[in-house]
């Protein structure tokens, strides 16, 4: 079976979506980024939507349960790319995205990512 | 697709949903629509096709080409011989599902189409037809 590769860069992984993504796909996504930020200890997640042309509910549901689960092993995960068209049928379907955090393009994903780990060091730091 | 004619696209496996979203967009992007329209109508189908699947047990997808003067539009058919709904206002409302969907698919896809029908027995399967108008 198709299955959509993770690239680690330090202590981030990164995702770019590329194939038609069926509901198995989707799910098999899931468990190996789950898998992956367990055995990496990665504190953040980019997933790079811009070549899908469609997020329905089930691909909606994946990314915020993506979103959710790296949440609580303590990783951000940024949403890129998302094209338009997808964005405005997403309202419509009514698909919120809760505590999904979405950037312009990778750049900008990544910049969200280091200052989203800086503040939480920062913190820390202040805490110890 | 010629546009007099009527096809249907099987819906029995996951990859099959994928088929019928490759068949709705080819035939939406044959019409002309934008891409905003090809990509709520595909959206609409994708949720169906797989209710089709998930929930009716498998069926079919026709498309059709539809005329209403000088304006064209698309017509899905969604049908299968699955267990149907006992309920269908609940099973149309935001956010319920039988199973552990998000239960957005049934009320999604009418917000996304200019016409929506919805027919369902228990014990003998559910149709759903959508229209969109370019
Ligand atoms: N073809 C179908 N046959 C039987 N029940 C269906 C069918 N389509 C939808 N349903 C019922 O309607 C509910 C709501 O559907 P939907 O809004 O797509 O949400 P979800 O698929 O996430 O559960 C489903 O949980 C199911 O109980
Ligand atoms: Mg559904």
């Amino acid at each position: 079976m198709e299955r959509i590769p993770i690239l680690q860069m330090g202590e981030f992984l990164l995702v770019t979506i590329q194939v038609e993504l069926s509901d198995q796909v989707a799910l098999t996504l899931q468990d190996d980024l789950t898998e992956r930020i367990r055995t990496t200890g990665a504190r953040g997640v980019l997933i790079d939507i811009s070549a899908l042309e469609l997020v329905d509910s089930f691909i909606g549901r994946m990314i915020a349960n993506i979103a959710g689960m790296a949440r609580i092993l303590d990783a951000r995960t940024v949403v890129v790319g998302m094209q338009p068209a997808v964005a405005i049928t997403l309202v419509e379907l009514g698909l919120t995205l809760t505590g999904v955090h979405t950037a312009l393009n990778p750049d900008r994903g990544m910049q969200y990512l280091r200052a989203a780990l800086a503040e939480e060091v920062h913190g820390h730091g202040r805490l110890g | 697709m010629d546009a007099s004619d009527s096809r249907t696209v099987k819906l029995t496996t996951e990859q099959d949903v994928v088929s019928a979203r490759q068949a709705v967009r080819q035939l939406c992007q044959e019409l002309g629509f934008s891409l905003v329209e090809q990509t709520k109508t595909v959206t609409a189908a994708s949720e169906l096709a797989r209710n089709t699947v998930t929930h009716g047990g498998g069926g079919e997808m026709r498309l059709q080409v539809v005329r209403n003067g000088t304006r064209r539009g698309v017509r899905l058919t969604f049908e299968d011989r699955g267990p149907g709904m006992p309920d269908i206002e609940k099973a149309m409302s935001d956010g319920w599902s039988s199973g552990d969907g998000l239960g957005m698919g049934l009320s999604g896809a009418r917000r996304l189409v200019n016409e929506f029908e919805i027919e369902s027995q228990p014990g003998e399967g559910t149709r759903v037809s959508i229209a969109r108008w370019k």
